[in-house]
């Protein structure tokens, strides 16, 4: 199993009144998936989209990793799992504005280590086959938004980690944009990748192999989709 | 990840903020610039007081008589009894007093010194015309003088004053000479003027010496030089040698060089403790950007997390951040401090000496600036939770 959830909960304090933004999920999800978490805002699937990105920890409950306990882990081993397996694609996109695109390309690949040409070449590999091969110099200011979140998607390819974790990732983008995004994820789910999508949106969601509906950090809905 | 690609981003983070990083330099520029300026003055004073120092020769021993009373003075015949010793190799006695020389209708009031032959040769002085006073002239009490440059001009203007008259106390002196103009801390030349010391016995009414100039006879004998000079002159003035109270004191060079290495010594320690004071603020700007730029940029170091970046990534970012600026200003600061020591020189036509120590210790205490000032914000930033810094505003 490559993500299990075991009867996680998150819970904020605010002040007086403790917030279950997780209630008690268990899900578990499997090797090449493509699925979409869905549900409303404040429905819990961004705290679910950050447990699983190893960049939030659960307040009780087990999340378990490629058969890890993410709770037994300390900093670096969090930041070497967001680092090799995970590939973050976010809704406002989240480049640096002051790098170029494969300069923000080459980030992921020089926290992994590697160095010089290896990781120069590395980056405009998967610029190329996001189809930005003649925007590597650009900085995301002069891309336009579909353009950018093709250099985020880009990014989280560079290292070559099995899992793309995209929330939203359409939430900016005009319809058309929206979609070449789209088409992209199902490339690489088509080409091994699991793709765990986080939407509001449920054409989008659909879009998915399997739909897990969230509503007050509770799943109500666990369904395959029908194509 | 590699130093060198933290250094490069840590460049990036500088240059986007040219403005502000150079603003922030400036404090460590000016602290270096000032600490390397004013060290770079207070040791050329120093070297420039040794140097003249050292160039009245290290046997030179100075004796200052206070006397006891009016009645135990030392004798110009008593005093050249010293040059009788083997220790010894030349005695320069002086009788000092003020009075008003004249020339034409010209007057000035000087110090006159009576002394002997030996002076010049003690005293390390040369002479630009004419010759000193011989002991022929000691011996027949000749009215001759010499004159110190600034007072010969002064009297005499363009004309040539050898061979010329002066009057003082209503006698009437041949100039014989000239003295080369010397400046040193111990005072200058210019303004004196040299009578035999017989001469001087008569015309200042006095019998007692003042200063005698001694010169050892080489640099080893000048402790048993002392030795004999404090004992004989113990003997003369019937000091008692449990009291403090002292009728003469003697020095010699390496006492007078080590008590004015000291004093100057303390003298650069603190202009250089001053200059280091600011650029201990020069840090606290450091500090204080850093903090700022580490808020601003709480998104980028979520996103650098998110990405795979460790704490100590993080970390090294923003600590080489601060060191490129306060190495870089160091840089720049030792640049301008050698340059506004050496203008300084020009200006006031002073000795300024930039040690290769004072350039490292500048160079290093700014880069530990950088350091100390730099681990707090930069640790601030490694410890950010990634989804706090990811959701930041």
């Amino acid at each position: 199993m490559l993500i299990s959830f075991d009867s996680v909960f998150k819970i904020y304090k605010m002040g007086d009144t403790a917030v279950h933004a997780l209630d008690g999920i268990t899900l578990e999800i499997e090797k090449g998936e493509f699925i979409a978490i869905v549900g409303p805002s404040g429905s819990g699937k961004s705290t679910l989209m950050n447990i699983i990105g190893c960049l939030d920890t659960p307040t009780e409950g087990t999340y378990t990793f490629e058969d890890k306990d993410i709770s037994k882990l300390n900093d670096n081993q969090l930041a070497l799992i967001r680092n090799r397996h995970i590939g973050f694609v976010f809704q406002s996109f989240n480049l640096l504005s002051k790098l170029t695109a494969l300069e923000n390309v080459e980030l992921p690949l020089t926290y992994g280590g590697k160095k010089g040409l290896a990781r120069r070449n590395r980056a405009m590999e998967t610029l190329n086959s996001v189809g930005l091969g003649d925007r590597l110099h650009h900085r995301p200011t002069e891309l336009s938004g579909g353009q950018q979140q093709r250099v985020a998607i880009a990014r989280a390819l560079s290292t070559d980690p099995p899992i793309i974790l995209a929330d939203e990732p359409t939430g900016n983008l005009d319809t058309r944009s929206g979609r070449e995004i789209m088409e992209i994820l199902k490339e690489l789910h088509g080409n091994g990748k699991t793709i765990i999508l986080i939407t509001h949106d449920i054409n989008i969601a659909n879009q998915a192999e399997r739909n897990v509906h969230i509503q007050d950090g509770k799943i109500v809905k666990d369904v395959k989709v029908v194509g | 990840m590699d130093i060198l690609q933290t250094v490069k981003i840590a460049f990036r983070g500088i240059l986007d903020n040219k403005l502000r990083s150079f603003l922030t330099m400036l404090g460590i520029i000016i602290g270096v610039t000032s600490v390397i300026a004013l060290v770079s003055i207070g040791q050329g004073a120093t070297a420039k007081v040794t140097e003249q120092i050292q160039s009245l020769g290290s046997n030179l021993l100075t004796v200052n008589i206070m006397g006891r009373g009016a009645n135990t003075t030392l004798r110009y015949d008593e005093a050249m009894e010293f040059a009788n010793s083997p220790n010894i190799s030349a005695v320069a006695p002086v009788i000092t007093g003020n009075i008003t020389v004249k020339h034409a209708n010209k007057n000035s009031s000087v110090q006159v010194q009576g002394t002997n032959g030996d002076f010049l040769t003690v005293r390390n002085y040369q002479l630009s015309k004419g010759r000193f006073i011989a002991p022929t002239d000691v011996n027949m009490r000749q009215k001759v003088v010499v004159l110190g440059s600034q007072i010969a001009e002064d009297l005499f203007g363009l004309v040539d004053p050898v061979g010329q008259e002066i009057k003082m106390g209503g006698q009437t002196f041949k100039v014989i000479g000239i003295l080369e103009s010397t400046s040193s801390m111990m005072g200058s030349n210019e303004e004196e003027i040299y009578i035999p010391i017989t001469v001087a016995e008569r015309l200042l009414q006095t019998r007692g010496v003042r200063v005698m100039y001694i010169q050892a006879s080489s640099q080893d004998t000048v402790t048993l030089a002392t030795n004999e000079i404090s004992s004989k002159l113990s003997r003369i003035f019937k000091d008692n040698p449990d009291s403090d109270f002292q009728s003469f004191r003697v020095f010699d060079q390496t006492q007078m060089l080590d008590t004015i290495n000291q004093a100057t010594g303390t003298l650069t320690m603190m202009l250089g403790g001053i200059a280091a004071i600011s650029l201990l603020v020069g840090g606290i700007g450091i500090m204080n950007i850093m903090l700022v730029s580490v808020t601003e940029r709480t998104r980028e170091i979520g996103i650098r997390k998110a990405l795979g970046a460790r704490k100590r990534d993080v970390m090294s970012q923003f600590l080489i951040e601060s060191l490129v600026i306060s190495g870089i200003g160091g840089v720049i600061g030792i640049v301008t401090g050698f340059l506004l020591s050496r203008g300084i020189a020009q200006l006031m036509n002073m000795g300024v000496k930039t040690t290769y120590s004072v350039v490292a210790v500048a160079f290093g205490f700014s880069m530990l600036v950088g350091v100390f000032f730099g681990i707090y914000p930069a640790n601030k930033a490694s410890n950010l939770k990634p989804i706090e810094a990811l959701r930041y505003e």
